[in-house]
């Protein structure tokens, strides 16, 4: 009874996904424990905090595509009611008005954004479905760039341009013109140099240093170069676990959260890279093959714009871990220490699980 | 029609998708090859660079600086030592404002307005990152009171240093020198003898005297610690270590007795005094005054000081013995009697009828002896003890400019005498190849004239005519003069004699260097021009006045003292050396604007003798500083006190 009653249970579980997963979770438990001086404090809280994720994925996985097309509304409603209230209460800390004090509790409403603006996206291009026109987009822009800005001006321009993505993938899976797309681009390229003109004298900075970390290296360029020179003194096949000199002698910095790949790439060399790029390749490419074979507009906007923003996440940290990418406090997904990372992991997992075993169903609708 | 409409619809939206999705996976697949040439091109391409910059970040070099080498004077008392001191220093990069910083320190131990003066100077010559004394010598209380209180300090640091002391303070100052920061031009000069790295971590180097000569020997070698660091430089480990070789410590030929009876005698007067043993070359004593606190240097001068030594009148900065450049006056006479007899120009007993002046052949212009009356009948010998100007200045004529040269440069005149410690000067010795390069003009006639009286363009040191003297009382046999007896391994003890080095052999008849000799002995005698030096001697003195002149006195004009200004009068000098039938220490003293060499200057060579040879301390409670040394060996350093 209970075995078929599991059974039933764990039916929803895509096990490509679930074991890439599950690898990927392993090496970052080890890598976690070298980071973190070899001291278990921190690995046991994330093996907690994977257990609960782990259960976030069961849960939603066990869920119709349908109910979540249904809360989609008032979630969204919901989050930027709350995103407005930071901005008017919110607490500052760091000179940034990011978190919400419950009394009991202080939340950050744009890690909720994360999700909520692709569903709301999904749930939106699903009702007009066959019949878009460019209103339909206007509105849907709209929908995405009242979120991001007041994430924007809280000022938390990393959280904004994920959830922008997000958002955008979405608004770009359902089609929006390659014109427009294109267009966009172009303007953009054009309005460069107006916009750099607008920057402050600190923030044209960071872009300068961006560039050439060197210029400040015991500022801001030192976290780019103690990570560059972790990561290149790695070599082929690394130093070995727990052998990383930068990483154990505390020369990388963050570097059992957003430098984590550092300590990674240190200790596994190239050889490791790879084959972690290749497990995030699979679980990405998963992903889209779950989002292809999906069978109503609702679940393959969403599994398609979980899938690539999945993919942002990987791009854009191991991108500014290793100096290619602006300095952005994005984690390394599945990977980077932190609780809240890994439940909004979890909650897109079980979306994606969701929608594979729930496509027949959906089909037959 | 609407069911298949809407299936084709479904599926040209489907695929519509699917080319959406490929241009993502394009987009994924080009992101992550990027990735992978990045990686590439970090970890195989620069891995060499990377790894280079990996190891260095981890390991640090951690020199361990060695005890400098003590210095003690012949008899083994301790001229320069180390001690531990407590200093505070700053880090300027590590400060969050220095200004409230030094405020803050202020109000926890005292800083004198000289160390913020100090500090000042010290900043504007180093890098913000540089660590630079605030505050030295703080006692333990005071380092106590900061240790509680640290924490509200960053970038400030209770270090205990090494530092150099000088425990007679303005003692032998020249011949000793004194270490000082290391600045630019030494960090240029270690880099071109390769030894930069045997400085890491050594903050001070020789800057004068045997300081500067010997510092190789006082520096000893740098020890190392290999430590591994984190970030923010704190060694975890230490992966291999070297220790330290201490400097050697040096014995000087100085007897610190004599010099502080020198010193004390000089009584404040301008001058310079240098002892030299005939035989062996050792200098006994080598003063310059007015002297200098050598500890002033240690902690890097302050303004206020530097412009008094700097700007001083009395230039005490000056080493005098070395780089004093005097006319012999009279104190050359010996040597170019010497001359005159070895090239058989003059015999002993010549003998000249001397009116008071001498002219030259076809010339009306009279050149006066110092006696205007004149000395009547005059020998050699009585031409040295009566310091004839006559007799010389047909001597001079006669032997020539170019033979007078070449005989005394034998006697170290017109070049250095090579003593063990830099800066000396080489004085001038007159030629007519000079005066054509120096001037483009002629040699006239008259310049010889006056160069036998040690006057003109002539030019010594008191160093070297304490060569010289030495050289005459050794009969000729030039020693080299050094300041370093003996260099004492500090690993071994092994004491390494340096030797006597033999500059120069000249060959002398004995009887001419027996007429030039009585010439001197009868100096000191009654009827000599410094009868009163020899008077109750007990032992026999061969000496020299003579007088520098100063400023020039005109034809018809008479050198009148009282109207002169202090420093327009004429330098006394002294030349002597003793016991006359057995040199034990020859003497050139030197007192700038003393007028008569046998009243000023010769009481001071007097007094060094008597020391010397008798034992004699001059009974004054000011003058017994410098004591006899309680144990043989000092200890290497001394905790700090007070």
């Amino acid at each position: 009874m209970i075995r078929q009653w599991i059974g039933r249970f764990i039916r929803h579980i895509d096990s490509i996904l679930l074991a890439t997963v599950l690898m990927v979770l392993v090496v970052a438990l080890m890598v976690l424990y070298s980071a973190s001086g070899q001291v278990l404090t921190k690995v046991n809280a994330q093996a907690i905090n994977i257990i609960v994720m782990m259960s976030v994925m069961l849960l939603v996985a066990n869920t119709q595509p349908l109910f979540i097309e249904r809360i989609a509304l008032p979630v969204y409603l919901f989050g930027l009611t709350l995103l407005l209230a930071v901005a008017l209460i919110g607490d500052i800390s760091h000179g940034a008005r990011r978190w919400l004090n419950l009394g009991v509790t202080k939340i950050q409403p744009s890690e909720l954004m994360k999700l909520a603006v692709p569903i709301m996206l999904a749930w939106y291009f699903s009702k007009r479905e066959t019949m878009l026109r460019t209103a339909d987009y206007v509105v849907a822009g709209v929908i995405l760039l009242v979120p991001v800005l007041l994430i924007a001006k809280q000022p938390d321009l990393g959280t904004a341009t994920l959830v922008f993505a997000s958002g955008f993938f979405v608004i770009f899976l359902a089609g929006l013109s390659w014109k427009f797309i294109f267009g966009s681009a172009i303007a953009f390229g054009a309005a460069l140099p107006i916009l750099w003109s607008m920057l402050h004298d600190y923030q044209r900075r960071r872009v300068e240093i961006l560039i050439d970390p060197s210029q400040d290296p015991l500022g801001a360029g030192y976290h780019i170069i103690q990570a560059t020179i972790a990561i290149g003194s790695g070599g082929m096949t690394g130093k070995g676990w727990l052998n990383g000199t930068q990483s154990q002698l505390d020369f990388v910095p963050e570097r059992t959260t957003d430098f984590i790949f550092a300590v990674f790439a240190e200790e596994f060399g190239l050889v490791g890279c790879c084959l972690l790029l290749l497990l995030f390749t699979i679980i990405i490419g998963r992903a889209f093959i779950i989002a292809s074979q999906a069978k109503n507009t609702f679940s393959r906007l969403l599994a398609g714009s979980i899938a690539a923003t999945f993919f942002t996440y990987c791009f854009v940290n191991m991108g500014m871990v290793s100096g290619i990418l602006p300095v952005v406090g994005i984690p390394l997904p599945l990977v980077s220490y932190g609780g809240t990372s890994l439940l909004t992991l979890g909650l897109s997992l079980g979306l994606l699980m969701s929608v594979q075993s729930h496509k027949r169903l959906v089909a037959t609708d | 029609m609407g069911y298949s409409t809407e299936l084709k619809n479904h599926q040209n939206e489907q695929h519509k998708f699917r080319v959406r999705l490929v241009f993502l996976v394009l987009m994924v697949l080009a992101a992550f090859s990027a990735l992978v040439g990045r990686f590439y091109f970090l970890q195989v391409y620069r891995y060499d660079y990377y790894q280079t910059l990996a190891e260095n970040n981890r390991i640090s070099i951690v020199p361990i600086t060695p005890n400098r080498g003590l210095i003690s004077d012949r008899n083994g008392i301790i001229l320069a030592h180390n001690f531990f001191v407590y200093t505070l220093e700053i880090t300027p990069s590590k400060t969050d404002d220095l200004q409230d910083t030094i405020e803050d320190l202020g109000k926890l131990v005292e800083i004198s307005a000289t160390d913020m003066k100090r500090f000042k100077k010290l900043r504007s010559q180093s890098h913000t990152f540089e660590s630079i004394p605030i505050r030295t010598h703080l006692n333990e209380y005071e380092a106590a009171k900061f240790a509680v209180n640290r924490f509200r300090f960053p970038g400030v640091e209770l270090k205990s240093r090494l530092f150099r002391h000088y425990p007679y303070g303005t003692l032998g100052t020249h011949a000793i020198g004194y270490i000082s920061r290391i600045n630019e031009n030494d960090l240029k000069q270690l880099k071109e003898n390769n030894q930069l790295s045997n400085y890491k971590g050594t903050e001070h180097i020789g800057k004068a005297g045997v300081e500067q000569a010997y510092e190789t020997e006082l520096h000893g070698i740098t020890g190392f610690q290999q430590v591994e660091i984190d970030a923010d430089g704190r060694a975890v480990r230490v992966l291999s270590s070297a220790s330290p070789t201490s400097g050697n410590n040096i014995v000087l030929s100085v007897d610190a007795k004599m010099q502080e009876i020198a010193e004390h005698e000089f009584a404040g007067r301008r001058g310079a005094l240098v002892a030299i043993q005939p035989k062996t070359g050792e200098v006994l004593a080598m003063v310059s005054m007015p002297s200098f606190d050598a500890n002033l240097f240690v902690d890097g001068i302050d303004y206020d000081n530097w412009n008094l030594l700097n700007n001083s009148p009395d230039k005490p900065l000056i080493n005098r013995s070395l780089k004093g450049i005097y006319p012999p006056g009279s104190t050359f006479k010996p040597f170019v009697a010497l001359a005159g007899l070895e090239s058989g120009k003059r015999l002993p007993p010549f003998t000249i009828n001397d009116p008071g002046y001498f002219t030259l052949p076809n010339s009306r212009h009279r050149y006066r002896d110092w006696k205007p009356s004149g000395h009547g009948a005059v020998d050699m010998r009585k031409a040295i003890t009566v310091s004839c100007d006559t007799f010389f200045y047909g001597l001079a004529m006669e032997l020539g400019i170019d033979r007078l040269t070449d005989f005394v440069r034998h006697f170290g005149f017109g070049e250095k005498t090579n003593i063990d410690i830099q800066g000396e000067l080489s004085g001038l010795l007159p030629t007519p190849a000079w005066k054509q390069k120096r001037y483009k003009q002629p040699w006239y006639m008259g310049e010889t004239v006056i160069v036998g009286i040690g006057q003109g363009y002539t030019l010594v040191t008191p160093m070297q005519l304490a060569y010289a003297t030495a050289t005459l009382a050794n009969s000729g046999k030039a020693i080299r003069p050094h300041l370093v007896n003996a260099i004492v391994s500090a690993k071994t003890n092994e004491v390494k004699l340096l030797p006597h080095a033999i500059a120069d052999q000249v060959n002398l008849n004995p009887s001419n260097l027996e007429t030039v000799k009585l010439g001197m002995m009868d100096v000191t005698q009654p009827g000599g021009t410094a009868a009163a030096i020899g008077a109750n001697a007990g032992y026999l003195i061969a000496a020299k006045t003579g007088t520098a002149q100063v400023v020039g006195i005109k034809q018809n004009e008479k050198y009148n003292e009282k109207l002169i200004a202090e420093r327009h009068r004429d330098h006394a000098w002294f030349i002597s050396y003793a016991p006359a039938d057995d040199p034990k220490i020859a003497v050139a003293v030197i007192v700038e604007n003393g007028s008569h060499g046998g009243s000023t200057a010769g009481p001071i060579a007097r007094k060094v003798m008597d020391y010397y040879l008798l034992g004699k301390v001059p009974v004054d409670p000011a003058a017994a500083s410098v004591t006899e040394p309680a144990v043989a060996n000092a200890p290497e350093e001394e905790e700090p006190h007070d």
